[in-house]
């Protein structure tokens, strides 16, 4: 990595630290869920961004992952902090595990699949069988973490700095994942699928592990963000949260890390613009949101970032070769 | 016994429902090589432009024509204006258009005409002409669906539009070689699929009542009917609709319960696939590398 | 001279005599001398979306309100937002409310799970959650969370009330229970269980449906399949409709229970057809907008008259809209009670404090009372049952 990105990273990073002491709980609180959101949505593009597997059922291992959460806390009362290391594991596993069907389907078919998944676990949910554990219908309420060692700062700037540095970590892990040789595969799988087969890439495996590592990323999403609102519910998890997370990783940027954080600033913000703007019909404005963005930047927010900063550097490329 | 085949006759009178909006997802896939996540509002848009029609007085068979032609219209419109400029996109970036078609014309159509269930007429007769176990209703619905569907096979199979149409799906620069117009047969893609979709929704309404979230859950019943009949192929659309409806009821009444019923259709559906990836009547294809 | 000595001798006059004026009035955030701010969050996209019209409706009150002066002479913020019946997003709006927009209280959330979701944030902020729109029974506790009220008779209530009556007229009958697979519906099966106690056998066959789903005709065939004579119908308007509908085509034509929220003229019994319903029976708190009886009542009139100016592109036909006017009135008699001590301590008081209050939007005989052990204003319904164009009333006014 340049310099040059190391330094802008590092600005950035400070800018977060600095935030929650500047402006108010209520925004604490909504900039805590931009970053789950984007710890979510880079989980997705994994998937679908860099190794072409479509999925519209993300929501669903967000599900889990906050319904793990939900469940240590509320009914073997762990401590939040513990249960986010077991949300990734139940995730990972689930999502190979779903990973490893899928292989045979492509493109529309796994769309469908990972369709069916999403609409399928809210009725798990509220299935009168497992009631006692999930809480049915009525769902589970969660405790506030306090933060520790009596630190001078309140609870909501608290949590946004334990979601902030889970964040660091799992884009660090990422960036790692996705510039190494499991990375390659990835891409390698989606651009020429059968070429990668004869390289010697064990598509099966990489394929599944993928699936298995996105929803891992979502899943530990999935338990910061009940942690953060405190209360899981069925209704919490409908098909519009895995709709509302590919619109996220296609307005973000596909195959790009910054494109989740673009995206998750887009699904944060832009609904609650929508209903500033028209409260008869808010979903109508966002719709023309999402048009607005798709045509100006087809490439993504981080698509129209990067050409951006190209055509900027070329201009003085050019200007100093003159 | 009695009870098993009222399930079954009840799930056909539903399956026709998902087969006739599943038509027009087969419909706009054969013309575009898309699936359009906005197909039921569009079909539900429709149907609320023919309740304007005979809420202000027009006999129900001059509205149900208007309609149609809308509703073609409609589909050509959207296609030239709004789908054109992510044409060259990636297919995901399009698949977000969709979506936001979706959200726009759900929540428009609240605006307009409130969310309150609206009684939609129908063409048939009221008194139940196949016992009670079905209604009148339903079996026209159901015989309208076949007739459409007799029509798009005779249309693609027989007509040199069809053909052109298929060609412009398949493979749009060799189409363009032989002088196909392919923007134009996207574009009449999209206004057959609306068409289609407005006269699922004219069949739909009388049964579930017209409100703006009349097509949402009817959607993805039959997005897999189309896929578990083959994407692109009409019939198995038709079969996979019934197939589905019929499956639905059985195992909530006899197997799995309601609450679960959607679940374990969706899982066997994918079952399916696995074994079958072209669906039951869909050709497999073959790439070259 | 003599002029602004004397002026200067009243203004201090005023001064030393104004403290004890001023002290009467007593704000916390979100009132003062000329507006008083109060939150809403409401459905306006989403799965419930058909009751945002409520959140209009209530606007709209707001707005006459002003119109006609305002309450004590201040006039209503009323700041309403969407939460598409998203727990996560009510939470953020509620957060909004309370600590950017600084309202002085939430007034009417709708939806039992966005409520749960805030409910004990409300109270750890002490700021009153009023009113709310659910009839969830969990909202009627003074004890652990005291900012928190519900508004309409609970489900668990009414579906006892059914129970009771089947008992009662009927000790033989099987029961079919078609019931909406989310609180709401487990809500009011709980209570006609409860109120069954150990006869809760009669039930032979219990079938729920999804929003999601399309039809309800599979469950209605189920149960007629499994011999029920009795069906207890819990939905929401557009699948009673349905059901109404075919438990005529198929014939089975049970003794028809359907609960409160479906008991619509409208938007319920004209789809599915007014000679299908007769029998129905239900049990109603407010007037129904479509009934005939109710067509020259002076309220009903006045509320049209109403929704024609304030409201135009409202439904008449909705009942929803009827419960807004109607929830909305409650609230305004708390701000007036509250007088100038807009305190919010002070409105969970007044609020705790209605002593037989009316809407003339209620049926005859229904009145709103709250006290510091009671935070359930209205308890009282009436059992009504359809006669092919009216819903007529029998037997006595039930609850309290």
């Amino acid at each position: 990595m340049s310099r040059r990105q190391l330094i802008l990273i590092a600005i950035v990073l400070l800018a977060a630290c600095v935030l929650p002491f500047v402006v108010s709980s209520y925004r604490t609180f909504q900039l805590t869920m931009v970053l789950v959101y984007s710890i979510a949505l880079l989980g997705l593009n994994m998937l679908t961004g860099y190794n072409g597997q479509i999925s519209l059922g993300h929501g669903a291992f967000y599900a889990i992952g906050a319904y793990s959460a939900a469940i240590l806390m509320d009914q073997f009362g762990w401590p939040y902090w513990a249960t986010i290391p077991v949300a990734a594991a139940v995730c990972l596993v689930a999502g190979f595990l779903f990973g490893l069907p899928a292989l045979r389907l492509e493109g529309l078919y796994l769309a469908l699949a990972t369709f069916a998944l999403a609409v399928s676990l809210p009725a798990l949910l509220k299935y009168h069988h497992l009631e006692s554990w999930t809480g049915g219908v009525q769902g589970i309420v969660i405790l506030k973490p306090e933060p520790p060692f009596d630190l001078p700062i309140d609870a909501d700037q608290w949590l946004y700095f334990f979601t902030l540095a889970i964040t660091v970590l799992m884009f660090w892990l990422g960036w790692n994942i996705l510039r190494g040789r499991m990375g390659r595969a990835m891409t390698a799988i989606r651009d020429q699928h059968i070429a990668a087969e004869a390289m010697g890439i064990h598509t099966a495996m990489v394929k599944s592990m993928t699936f298995g590592i996105s929803a891992m990323y979502t899943g530990v999403a999935g338990a910061l963000g009940a942690i953060t609102i405190q209360f899981v519910a069925p209704d919490s998890f409908n098909i519009f949260v895995s709709i509302v997370f590919l619109v996220g990783i296609v307005i973000g940027g596909l195959a790009s890390i910054s494109g989740a954080i673009y995206g998750a600033l887009f699904i944060q913000f832009v609904p609650n613009i929508a209903d500033a703007i028209s409260k008869a019909a808010p979903w109508a404005i966002f719709g023309i949101f999402l048009l607005g963005f798709v045509y100006l930047m087809p490439m993504g927010v981080a698509g129209a970032v990067r050409m951006a900063v190209a055509r900027l550097t070329r201009k003085a490329q050019n200007q100093s070769k003159s | 016994m009695e009870a098993f085949l009222h399930q079954v006759l009840a799930g056909l009178a539903t399956g026709g429902i998902y087969a006739s909006l599943a038509l027009a997802l087969v419909m706009i896939y054969q013309a575009t090589h898309l699936v359009n996540f906005a197909q039921g509002e569009m079909a539900m848009f429709a149907t609320y432009f023919a309740w304007s029609l005979i809420n202000a007085g027009m006999p129900y068979w001059p509205a149900f024509l208007l309609t149609v032609v809308f509703a073609f219209f409609l589909g050509v419109v959207i296609e030239r204006v709004i789908i054109r400029p992510v044409e060259n996109s990636p297919v995901l970036a399009v698949v977000v258009v969709f979506i936001a078609l979706l959200v726009i014309l759900n929540s428009v159509t609240g605006w307009i005409f409130s969310y309150t269930i609206k009684t939609f007429p129908s063409p048939f007769p009221a008194e139940p002409i196949f016992g009670s176990y079905i209604t009148s209703h339903q079996g026209g619905a159901i015989g309208v669906t076949l007739v459409v569907l007799l029509l798009l096979y005779l249309f693609f199979r027989f007509t040199p539009l069809g053909l052109a149409m298929r060609a412009a799906a398949q493979n749009p620069e060799s189409a363009r070689l032989v002088g196909i117009r392919v923007g134009w047969m996207l574009a009449l893609g999209w206004g057959l699929a609306a068409a289609i979709g407005g006269v699922a929704g004219m069949m739909v309404a009388p049964i579930v009542f017209l409100d703006p979230n009349m097509m949402g859950g009817v959607l993805l019943y039959a997005f897999a009917a189309a896929l578990v009949g083959g994407i692109d192929n009409p019939a198995g659309a038709v079969f996979g609709g019934f197939l589905v409806g019929v499956l639905e009821n059985v195992l909530g009444a006899f197997v799995i319960g309601n609450e679960l019923k959607l679940a374990v259709a969706l899982v066997l559906i994918i079952g399916v696939l696995v074994v079958k990836p072209s669906g039951f009547f869909g050709k497999v294809l073959v790439t070259r590398v | 001279m003599n002029l602004k000595y004397a002026s200067i001798a009243a203004l201090l006059a005023a001064a030393v005599a104004s403290p004890v004026a001023v002290a009467q009035k007593k704000y916390d955030p979100g009132a003062n001398d000329k507006v008083i701010k109060i939150g809403n969050i409401n459905p306006y996209s989403g799965p419930a979306s058909a009751y945002g019209t409520i959140g209009k409706t209530i606007t709209a009150y707001w707005k006459m309100i002003n119109d006609q002066g305002g309450v004590n002479g201040r006039k209503i913020e009323f700041v309403s937002y969407d939460d598409g019946y998203s727990p996560p997003k009510t939470v953020e709006m509620a957060r909004r409310l309370v600590e950017q927009d600084q309202v002085l209280l939430i007034f009417q959330p709708l939806g039992t799970p966005p409520n749960s979701a805030i409910h004990k944030y409300m109270n750890a902020k002490k700021v009153p959650h009023l009113f709310v729109a659910t009839g969830a029974t969990k909202w009627n506790d003074a004890q652990r969370f005291p900012w928190t009220m519900g508004w309409q008779p609970n489900y668990q209530t009414e579906g006892r009330i059914y129970a009771e009556h089947i008992l009662k007229n009927n000790p033989k009958a099987k029961i079919g229970v078609l019931y909406q697979n989310d609180d709401y519906g487990k809500d009011y099966l709980k209570g006609f269980k409860d109120g069954l106690g150990g006869k809760v056998s009669m039930i032979v066959s219990e079938v729920s449906y999804e929003v999601t789903d399309p039809t309800v005709d599979s469950q209605i065939v189920q149960l007629q399949a499994s011999g029920a004579d009795t069906f207890f119908n819990i939905t929401t308007p557009k699948f009673a409709a349905q059901a109404i509908r075919k438990a005529y085509d198929t014939g089975w034509k049970p003794t028809h229970y359907v609960n409160n929220v479906s008991a619509q003229i409208g938007s319920v019994l004209k789809p599915a057809g007014f000679e299908k319903s007769v029998g129905l029976i239900s049990t109603q708190y407010l007037k129904d907008p479509d009934d005939e009886q109710f067509t020259n009542d002076p309220a009903i009139k006045a509320w049209r008259e109403f929704m024609r100016k304030y409201y135009p592109e409202g439904n008449l036909h909705d009942a929803s809209n009827v419960y807004g006017h109607a929830v909305a009135e409650t609230m305004h008699q708390v701000l007036k009670q509250a007088g100038d001590n807009l305190t919010r301590a002070n409105i969970m008081k007044q609020a705790a404090n209605l002593k037989n209050f009316r809407s003339e939007l209620m049926l005859p005989g229904i009145r709103v009372n709250t006290s510091a052990t009671d935070f359930a204003p209205i308890e009282s319904e009436q059992l009504i049952r359809f006669d092919g164009q009216r819903w007529q009333r029998f037997g006595s006014i039930l609850g309290k």
